[in-house]
């Protein structure tokens, strides 16, 4: 009766139809940006973008491009829904993370307009999971107004020499301070915590970076709290863009290589501690 | 075993060993019932039960104990194992240990055991194989289990179904989420019975072959049954009576083990 349903459900003109072939890409970027329970899912022809935010001072976008899927369908010109991220992945991992190489979940997800759930559709070896999530109200998301135009400081570099810096963070410290300077140190992270203050330099002319554009010297501090799951997205992520603008604010894009070499970008945002005002202190 | 509960009931007889569980109902209603025989474990087997006419012993005893016992003696040599009376009774497990010197050690466990008496032994009868609506062979038990695992995050109770058409179905329903998978192509065991009569086979006759039989079970519950498979079993039958009990049937080699689900309402 029910396996009757889901063919039914193929034919179902709904406004979003996507298909996957390996679930666990989704559920990969996905893990990256999940620090809270739910997420904004902006659907456009260009592919989806997966928001979460929290305590309106923190940002991070998943994006996922319609190249990324087999079959990527959208009836109207964008939609937005909120969804439970937890319960997303759960069901995108149902088949456990750790499947056979060579066995790989197939996705299908639909969506079929305001109101109605989204619906994930999961086949690994002839085994077929139903999936249907009721969705939420989109809430408004925080617009950062990070544009190009305004970046002072911008940092590619290799995510390695970060992933340790960042976690060997002395988490008993409120904030974490970026310096970005055209002169030495050149690129600072620092803390200041119960055991005392410590330093990381990454000079500019390291393996590791690959380009480096300072204009003037910056600092500026964030809370450790808001930066601490990006440490998720800079895990997975192969390279990263560390930016900021004329008002401190930070953004960190790291791009993340699939399993089947496909790359795909998530980003974070940060606002900076208010306490202290850009540049005033060195 | 040991994983799934705190104590059991051991009962000897001159074939066989069972470990024989049953909860109360408040407690979920769980029954467990494992048989081995005793021939592929033991080399020497002797026992003096209750009587001539009941050569049969029944202990209690926590199989917690039982299992560490086991394991110190993994690499054993030998283990002789006996019912003793200390200063209470015993289960007394002598187990000779390779050394490098000529000279074995021998280390003895004691494990206390509660000795049930003859008139008790009612209360331990095979339990009854219910009059299923629907027998089927379970899914490899590693996807199972991962499936289940993944729901046991979302729901509390999930909802078995299967038909005599090879379906299976898996369902948790919150507020949040459905979430159902479908397990198809699974086969059937065909239950024989000496007299052609058998209740099972009228049971599952009568039934419309495509119609799904559904028990509504704690998720945690076949959870722990399912991660507490430490070997693979041969096959895995599952019986549903719709609405009332799910029955796993595990065969191995020279062990079986039959587990009793009972259904929650909601």
């Amino acid at each position: 009766m029910s396996l009757s349903a889901q063919e039914a459900d193929d034919d179902n003109t709904g406004v979003l139809v996507a298909r996957m072939d390996n679930a666990r890409n989704m559920s990969n970027i996905l893990k990256a940006i999940h620090f809270k329970d739910t997420a904004i899912v902006f659907a456009s022809p260009n592919g989806l973008k997966v928001t979460v935010e929290d305590a309106k001072c923190v940002q991070a976008n998943a994006f996922i491009q319609a190249g990324l899927f087999l079959e990527y369908t959208l009836k109207e010109e964008q939609t937005t829904f909120k969804v439970n991220l937890t319960v997303l992945l759960e069901c995108l991992n149902i088949f456990g993370n750790n499947s056979l190489p060579g066995s790989v979940t197939a996705l299908k997800m639909a969506y079929a307009g305001y109101g109605s759930p989204l619906i994930l559709m999961l086949e690994d070896g002839g085994v077929l999971t139903d999936c249907s999530i009721k969705t939420m109200e989109p809430d408004e998301t925080l617009d950062f107004n990070f544009c190009s135009t305004n970046v002072v400081n911008k940092i590619i570099m290799k995510s390695e020499c970060l992933k340790e810096a960042f976690s060997d963070l002395d988490m008993t410290s409120d904030v974490v301070q970026f310096l970005l300077s055209p002169d030495e140190p050149f690129f600072r992270l620092s803390t200041f915590g119960n055991a005392g203050s410590t330093h990381s330099d990454f000079p500019r002319d390291s393996d590791m970076v690959e380009s480096f554009q300072c204009t003037r010297t910056q600092t500026s501090r964030y809370k450790i709290s808001l930066l601490k799951p990006s440490l998720k997205a800079l895990m997975l992520s192969s390279r990263i863009s560390v930016r900021t603008d004329t008002r401190g604010f930070l953004s960190m894009q790291y791009m993340i290589k699939m399993e089947d070499g496909q790359v795909c970008f998530v980003e974070y945002f940060c606002s900076p501690d208010e306490e202290l005002d850009d540049g005033d202190y060195d | 075993m040991a994983k799934l509960a705190k104590t059991c009931t051991l009962r000897l007889t001159t074939t066989k060993l069972y470990f024989i569980l049953s909860e109360k109902v408040v407690n979920g209603g769980i029954a467990i019932w494992c048989e081995l025989t005793q021939g592929h474990f033991f080399n020497e087997y002797n026992m003096d039960g209750y009587s001539e006419e009941f050569n049969e012993i029944y202990l209690d005893l926590t199989p917690d104990n039982l299992l560490r016992s086991l394991k110190s003696s993994q690499n054993a040599k030998s283990i002789k194992i006996k019912l003793t009376k200390k200063h209470a009774p015993c289960l007394t497990f002598e187990v000779e240990l390779p050394s490098l010197s000529s000279n074995s050690r021998l280390v003895t466990h004691d494990i206390p055991v509660n000795v049930i008496p003859h008139r008790l032994w009612d209360d331990y009868k095979e339990p009854d194989m219910p009059d299923f609506d629907v027998s089927i062979y379970m899914p490899p038990l590693k996807l199972l289990r991962s499936v289940v695992d993944r729901m046991k995050n979302l729901s509390n109770f999930v909802l078995l179904s299967a038909n005599q058409r090879g379906q299976m179905k898996v369902k948790v329903q919150t507020d949040l989420v459905t979430v159902t998978t479908y397990f198809n192509d699974l086969d059937h065991p065909t239950w024989r019975r000496d007299d052609s009569q058998s209740q099972e086979d009228r049971g599952s006759l009568q039934r419309d072959p495509a119609q799904f039989a559904e028990v509504h079970v704690d998720i945690r519950k076949l959870a722990q049954f399912l991660s507490s498979q430490q070997v693979n079993p041969l096959k895995v039958i599952c019986n549903i009576v719709d609405n009332r009990i799910a029955h796993f049937f595990l065969l191995h080699e020279d062990v079986s083990l039959q587990y009793f689900m009972p259904v929650v309402s909601t």
